[in-house]
């Protein structure tokens, strides 16, 4: 199963980077650069959901905004099987969109409030010229239901919805194109966790029923590990582990990823963390640590970390690691 | 065994007694916290726990007297070391605040003012209580910053608000909490907008200090995972009520009410790696519908229309908030037919 995913990825991501660059003073000269993805390569394979995972900016939801074509990247290339790199291109051509929606965290900013949400949900449709009106319209209640929600709700606006049903339309319109990847950018952060819950279930449900593949985002490792097959940890713009999920969860290799999960609370009051006070000197994308970025604070770190960035290698199977000591 | 002796042997440091506040909406009052009780004795930290609109920060608000106009206490008690908070006058009540009772907000960004160095926010609360002069406001703040293991002290308190990471200002704001000494300390989501491992280390930050300042603590929180890391006690809230409160180990090991059982359902956890191979993800246990709006809840049971277990009689008739088993407070009719 997974050689059969390697040998054809489904989307592959090479040596992706994406730049900002700091303008300061009268004339806006460029005065630094924050390299929020710098360097970034993973696939996913169909079917199959890729969790990355990692704090704030560390460069995860740049990733998937750079994926659709919303920020433009630096440098690398973004390949879907059988379709040309499209990184290179001026604008992402519709065809490659088509294949690869996106949803948003906030269910609240990403609908168009003066929209009904037949009409939020057709527009993809629209944009893309497919169906008669008659198909369209009938798209979109076939949508409506397949996302959970009521046909006779079609005709309200977003504001009438609460968090979880926002969501389910944002879901919804992702879906209209029948796209072969879904970018999941922190789909249920905002969400209370029992309508969190319905979400990753009516997920899992569409992922099942439509052969989806998902890349799910998010800083929740909870959550991550429980949609994820594989799952990505990023730290300021590099990805330091990758693997699959039972490997990541159960033998992280990378200091950074067991400084995550031993931070994450337990649920389990019998066995609490005894977590430790002590401030770390917590680096930002703007003043990126030589080296291995994570050296400020990693227990291993010695003369080499501060002075080569280490590479991800393949430390166990499928698990692969950049740490120069492990 | 311990908690059972200090019951009997401590008087509680804060003490709520059916306090009910409510919104003045365009269509007349509704209550947004109802018939609220909790007590905390020294030492001990209780959490109360619940999804948005539940009624939690509503009541934080209320045991600090801050809250918005347009809510009011509509009756209840609140007893600080055995006074009466709400009996009291504006100047008292402005003594107290901060000396007696503190609040941790949520967002330190929004809660600490821009323009004033954390050292002088410090200070001024310190003024505000002792008599003490600038520079000794100042050096007390500094060793407040030190308390709360804020690197390089000295430096930071002359530093604004932006200046720092998150976890920095929370750590700052919990030095101002703490600047009075206050046996009280109300925190509302204090670690919900920090990375996972800055929430780590604020967690590991306010245990470590109520171990060694004995304060009483109510912690507010949507997350069972903090619960489970810092609580002694629980307050599960739903719809304005209590609807379960237990300790935190009768709470997870043997919860009651639908609500918390659906609640614990429905977290994916990323605890437990025993190495069983687990290819596909399981369903959580979601809870259907949402929570209904606090202007317009059902006759009964607010949670009846969301339970799996509701009966005729839940949709009718609401609950009373009783003891079910020892120190196991529950509201929930279908319990005792269920065991």
């Amino acid at each position: 199963m997974s050689d059969n995913l390697a040998a054809s990825p489904l989307l592959s991501v090479e040596n992706l980077k994406v730049h900002f660059a700091i303008r300061a003073g009268v004339f806006q000269r460029q005065v630094g650069e924050v390299k929020a993805v710098d360097g970034v390569s993973f696939s996913i394979g169909a079917g199959e959901t890729l969790g990355l995972v990692g704090e704030s900016g560390c460069g995860k939801s740049t990733t998937g905004l750079a994926l659709m074509g919303l920020v433009k990247a630096t440098d690398g290339r973004i390949a879907m099987q059988g379709a040309e790199d499209v990184t290179a291109m001026r604008s992402v051509p519709r065809a490659h969109r088509r294949r690869m929606q996106i949803i948003f965290q906030d269910p609240f900013s990403s609908l168009n409030p003066r929209q009904r949400i037949r009409d939020i949900i057709r527009a993809p449709l629209d944009i893309h010229g497919i169906g008669t009106t008659e198909e369209r319209r009938a798209e979109v209640a076939k949508l409506i239901s397949l996302v959970g929600l009521r046909p006779d709700q079609a005709d309200n606006f977003p504001h009438q919805f609460s968090g979880g049903q926002r969501q389910r339309i944002g879901i919804a319109r992702a879906l209209a194109l029948k796209p072969d990847i879904i970018v999941c950018d922190e789909p249920v952060s905002a969400l209370d966790v029992s309508v969190q819950a319905q979400i990753l279930n009516l997920l899992a449900d569409l992922q099942r029923e439509l052969g989806l593949s998902y890349l799910f985002i998010s800083h929740d490792l909870g959550v991550v590990e429980h949609v994820s097959h594989r799952v990505a940890v990023m730290y300021l713009g590099r990805i330091v582990e990758t693997g699959p999920k039972k490997a990541i969860f159960s033998k992280p290799l990378h200091p950074y990823s067991e400084l995550l999960l031993r931070s994450a609370p337990s649920h389990d009051p019998h066995r609490r963390h005894q977590f430790s006070a002590v401030s770390d000197d917590i680096p930002s994308a703007t003043k990126k640590p030589s080296g291995c970025a994570f050296h400020t604070r990693c227990p291993l770190a010695t003369d080499i970390c501060r002075r080569i960035e280490p590479q991800l290698e393949v430390k166990a199977d499928g698990q692969f690691v950049a740490c120069h000591h492990r | 065994m311990q908690d059972r002796v200090l019951e009997k042997t401590m008087e509680p440091a804060l003490a709520v007694s059916d306090l009910n506040v409510e919104i003045l909406g365009e269509n007349g009052a509704f209550p947004v916290v109802s018939e609220m009780s909790l007590s905390v004795r020294p030492g001990e930290t209780v959490c109360i726990v619940g999804e948005s609109g539940c009624g939690k920060s509503m009541t934080a608000l209320s045991l600090l007297r801050l809250l918005p106009d347009s809510a009011r206490i509509a009756s209840g008690s609140i007893r600080i070391h055995g006074e009466d908070f709400l009996a009291m006058g504006g100047r008292q009540v402005e003594d107290f605040r901060g000396d007696k009772i503190a609040m941790i907000f949520q967002e330190p960004l929004t809660a600490l003012n821009p323009v004033l160095t954390i050292g002088e926010q410090i200070a001024e609360s310190v003024r505000q209580h002792r008599k003490l002069g600038k520079r000794e406001a100042f050096a007390r703040a500094v060793k407040c910053l030190e308390l709360v293991q804020m690197p390089d002290p000295a430096r930071r308190a002359r530093q604004y608000p932006h200046e720092l990471s998150g976890g920095m200002r929370q750590r700052a704001m919990i030095a101002l909490a703490l600047a009075c000494e206050p046996k009280i300390i109300i925190a509302d989501e204090p670690t919900t907008a920090l990375d996972v491992t800055v929430q780590a280390q604020i967690l590991g930050l306010i245990s470590d200090l109520q171990k060694r300042l004995g304060t009483a603590q109510v912690l507010i929180t949507h997350d069972l995972g903090v619960v489970a890391e810092i609580a002694d006690r629980v307050i599960v809230m739903y719809a304005g009520r209590r609807v379960e409160e237990c300790s935190v180990y009768e709470l997870f090991d043997n919860p009651i009410h639908p609500y918390t059982i659906g609640l614990m359902g429905a977290v994916p956890r990323a605890a437990s790696h025993d190495g069983e191979a687990q290819t596909a993800p399981e369903r959580l246990t979601d809870i259907p519908g949402t929570v209904p709006p606090l202007w317009d809840l059902p006759k009964g049971c607010a949670f009846a229309p969301r339970c799996p277990r509701a009966s005729a009689r839940c949709l009718e008739e609401r609950p009373p908030f009783i003891e079910k088993t020892p120190g196991h407070f529950a509201a929930c009719w279908e319990h005792d037919n269920v065991r």
